[in-house]
């Protein structure tokens, strides 16, 4: 194994897992400054309960997308040396300005929010977990800012073999980052309302505190179909904006081969990736047309027609992207899209209905819908960044130009193994805490206000 | 004033208030297992940067960001350079993070007390190594013309930065001590104050020590020559004059003059480097300078816009958050909240 294709497990595997983290806490943050504005207006103590329920579970899954924030920031020079140095003058500064801007405002305050609940005002209090919630999504901003410069470089010039940066408006203005933004925004807010939806179906189903959970219920409800709807929309909307911009990850999203006017739409399709075609597929008649251009004509380039043009621009090599993985993660993405759409529709059908008993008796089923986001997040982003390949920033940097050249595939492999070790215990620990609290419900909320043990540390070392 | 040199100070800046702010909460996590076995007083200690350190670690995030905004081939070298060092570091700030918000979350002692170890030895190692690669970039690297590092993982590990590692340890430890007993109250205050007496020991000698190998050896110090010591020198007057503080339980001011040391410090590192960012030990010709290092002028005003402005409005609600938690803490089941 070579050093490019270890980075790249190392790349993958660390941004995948950061990214389980990342959408709970973008859209979670919104969720719990909602009920604890509700809580403040109304002095309701069931809302400030659920605040505290919801917070804490918010929190737990912070911690480790801090941790494992961290390392982004530092992988791009520990291992892409040379894609840091092309792009150090337009990439870094998003990434700057988000610490400066953003990471600050988010971890500061949400250590007031933690430690303050007796030391600043009710109104104080709720005002800090809104900063605290504007805070990561206006993260998540700079670092899709940054991201869209990957996908489709704007507002720079090459100078002596360099990206310089000659317009910061226009990288912040990327339409592609922010259709990125847009729909990861509401990916947050789907991730959350299914965590928060699952677990209130888990405590209705026992008949714990089913005052405050079917609140719960009805708030994640909406708020997640109307997000479910919104993150369809801006995906299609990012999708049409992808084949004028990076119409090879487009192509490759559809595993589109051959140019065609109309273009039909392959539901699914055996791919042959040597002999550059499909096998079979089960297709929709002039849909793709449809779907870009909202008529049923108008052409779609196909990936060989792309490739040949890309080796008449770049020279010869191979330019088309993984098919399969781009084309099922697409599939997998949009088919759990509309999943969670029909779902949030019958919980909100389900809240209307006053909760009729024989329905929520028969839901605990239900709970595993928290997993759905998760497969679309993250089939999301396997689609996005594999799309792009062979290029690491489209059009101007290969992939396996940008590793760092004074690695050895031995340091890369020991980082990699550790990561993946680290990564895979806390992992359960995680599950451990966050299981433990969503199951408890309520009520230890109030019994972990002071949590010690009055106990003494044991003399043995490592003993119990 | 070029905004080449600005952006050095400022970089400057982000890591001697890492250093500051980390550096006493690092040591906090150090001396955490050492100070007291029962669980209220670990939390109070615990609680002393309980609403701080993710603030605080953030400061490390902005120098990075910072640095590959400012100054992306720094940023590719060192971190690329000093790869297993960065990876020891990251590992052990993901255990170090996790660890405090974990550790209070499940309530059987050997849930806690892993922990509690978990904090302690996450912490010391951070400190450790980010006083070898500190230690390395001021002796200088092997650095090709190409600007590519061209050592190993051991060529990091020579003696003098092993020394470096342990006078941060030690300069955090003291740091540390004398932020709890600055915050914690009657027994636990004692014990950090005791603590802060050892540790202050052990800084001093080491960071003679190590000015003193640095200034004689090959390094930034001794190529820039005499006016190189002058900030070691003050850095260790503040040291002195913290303990002298701490004599006269003179707790805020020793707590100021020991920040003092650690910012003087990191202050003496950058200024014995500048106007260099890494030294090539390859050949001098291969220095990387904050001119060679560079984003364009474009990228550098941009950013120093911004910094202007954001800066401030940080620093302010930075402050704003001791200022809520400013009151001791006392290791009382009863009035302990998080």
């Amino acid at each position: 194994m070579d050093i490019v294709l270890l980075s790249r497990w190392q790349f993958a595997l660390t941004t995948i897992y950061h990214f389980f983290f990342v959408p709970l806490t973008l859209g979670l943050g919104w969720f719990v400054a909602i009920l604890e504005t509700m809580y403040v207006r109304s002095g309701n103590q069931m809302y400030k309960r659920l605040t505290k329920f919801w917070g804490k579970l918010f929190l737990i899954n912070y911690a480790m997308g801090v941790v494992t924030g961290i390392v982004m920031e530092f992988q791009f020079g520990m291992n892409w040396s040379e894609y840091s140095r092309f792009v150090g003058d337009v990439f870094g500064a998003p990434l700057a300005v988000e610490g400066l801007l953003a990471f600050f405002l988010e971890s500061t305050f949400l250590g007031v929010w933690i430690f303050g609940w007796e030391r600043i005002s009710k109104k104080l209090h709720a005002a800090v977990m809104w900063i605290v919630a504007i805070g990561g999504n206006l993260s998540a901003f700079w670092i899709l800012a940054a991201n869209g410069f990957m996908q489709h470089p704007v507002g720079y010039e090459i100078v002596n073999g360099r990206a310089q940066m000659t317009d910061f408006g226009a990288l912040l203005g990327n339409p592609r980052a922010l259709y990125l933004f847009l729909h990861t925004f509401f990916a947050g807010l789907v991730t959350a309302a299914f965590f928060v939806l699952g677990f209130s179906i888990y405590h209705l189903v026992r008949n714990h505190e089913v005052e405050a959970f079917k609140k719960s219920f009805y708030l994640s409800a909406l708020i997640g179909l109307i997000s479910a709807v919104a993150v369809g929309l801006a995906g299609h909307a990012q999708g049409v904006y992808l084949r004028e911009v990076q119409p090879m990850a487009a192509a490759a999203s559809e595993a589109h081969y051959e140019t065609a006017d109309p273009a039909d739409f392959h539901l699914i399709a055996g791919i042959d990736q040597e002999g550059r075609r499909t096998t079979w597929s089960i297709t929709i008649p002039k849909a793709l047309s449809f779907l870009y251009f909202f008529r049923f004509s108008g052409e779609v380039e196909g990936l060989n027609n792309i490739q040949a043009q890309y080796e008449a621009l770049y020279g010869p090599g191979n330019y088309i992207p993984n098919i399969p993985l781009a084309f099922w993660s697409f599939r997998a993405m949009v088919g759990v899209g509309t999943l969670m759409v029909l779902l949030t529709a019958g919980a909100l059908i389900i809240a209307w209905k006053k909760y009729p008993d024989k329905w929520i008796k028969r839901s605990g089923w239900l709970v595993w819908i928290i997993f759905l986001p998760y497969i679309a997040n993250t089939t999301g982003w396997i689609l996005t960044e594999t799309g792009r390949q062979p290029w690491m920033v489209h059009g101007l940097m290969q992939t396996k130009d940008a590793v760092s050249p004074n690695l050895t595939p031995a340091t890369v492999l020991i980082s990699l193994v550790g990561f993946v070790a680290i990564y895979a215990v806390l992992m359960a620990f995680d599950l451990f805490l966050l299981l433990k609290y969503a199951k408890k419900g309520l009520v230890t909320v109030e019994a972990d206000s002071v949590p010690i043990a009055a106990v003494e540390a044991p003399k043995k070392r490592g003993g119990k | 004033m070029d905004l080449n040199i600005l952006w050095f100070l400022l970089i400057a800046v982000l890591y001697a208030g890492f250093f500051f702010l980390e550096g006493f909460d690092f040591g906090v996590g150090m001396l955490l297992t050492s100070l007291t076995r029962k669980d209220v007083e670990r939390r109070a200690i615990i609680n002393t940067i309980g609403p701080h350190w993710d603030g605080n670690e953030v400061w490390l995030i902005v120098a990075g960001g910072a640095t590959f905004a400012a100054f992306p081939h720094w940023y590719a070298t060192m971190f690329s350079g000093f790869y297993m060092g960065f990876f020891l570091l990251l590992f052990a700030l993901i255990v170090r993070g996790v660890a405090f918000e974990f550790r209070s979350k499940h309530d059987t002692p050997r849930w806690r007390y892993g922990w509690d170890r978990a904090i302690s030895i996450s912490s010391f190692f951070a400190a450790f190594l980010l006083g070898v690669v500190f230690t390395n970039l001021v002796r200088g690297v092997p650095i090709d013309a190409d600007m590519q590092f061209t050592g190993t993982f051991w060529s990091l590990l020579n003696p003098i930065s092993l020394l470096g590692g342990l006078t941060v340890v030690m300069l955090f430890c003291f740091h540390g001590a004398n932020f709890l007993s600055l915050k914690l109250t009657e027994g636990l205050r004692v014990k950090a104050h005791g603590n802060a007496k050892m540790y202050f020991t052990a800084a001093l000698v080491f960071a003679l020590g190590l000015f003193a190998a640095l200034f004689f050896t090959r390094s930034a110090f001794s190529d820039k020559g005499w006016i190189t010591l002058i900030l070691p020198v003050l850095a260790v007057a503040s040291l002195i004059a913290s303990r002298a503080m701490m004599e006269q339980k003179r707790e805020g001011w020793a707590f100021i003059t020991s920040s003092l040391a650690v910012v003087v410090t990191v202050a003496a590192l950058f200024f014995a480097l500048f106007p260099n960012v890494m030294i090539s030990t390859t050949d001098a010709a291969n220095n990387l300078t904050i001119y060679s290092a560079s984003s364009s002028p474009y990228t550098l005003k941009v950013l120093s816009i911004i910094a202007a402005v954001m800066v401030p409005v940080v620093l302010a609600y930075q402050i704003w958050t001791y200022f809520v938690f400013r009151k001791r803490i006392k290791a009382d089941a009863k009035t302990l909240t998080y």
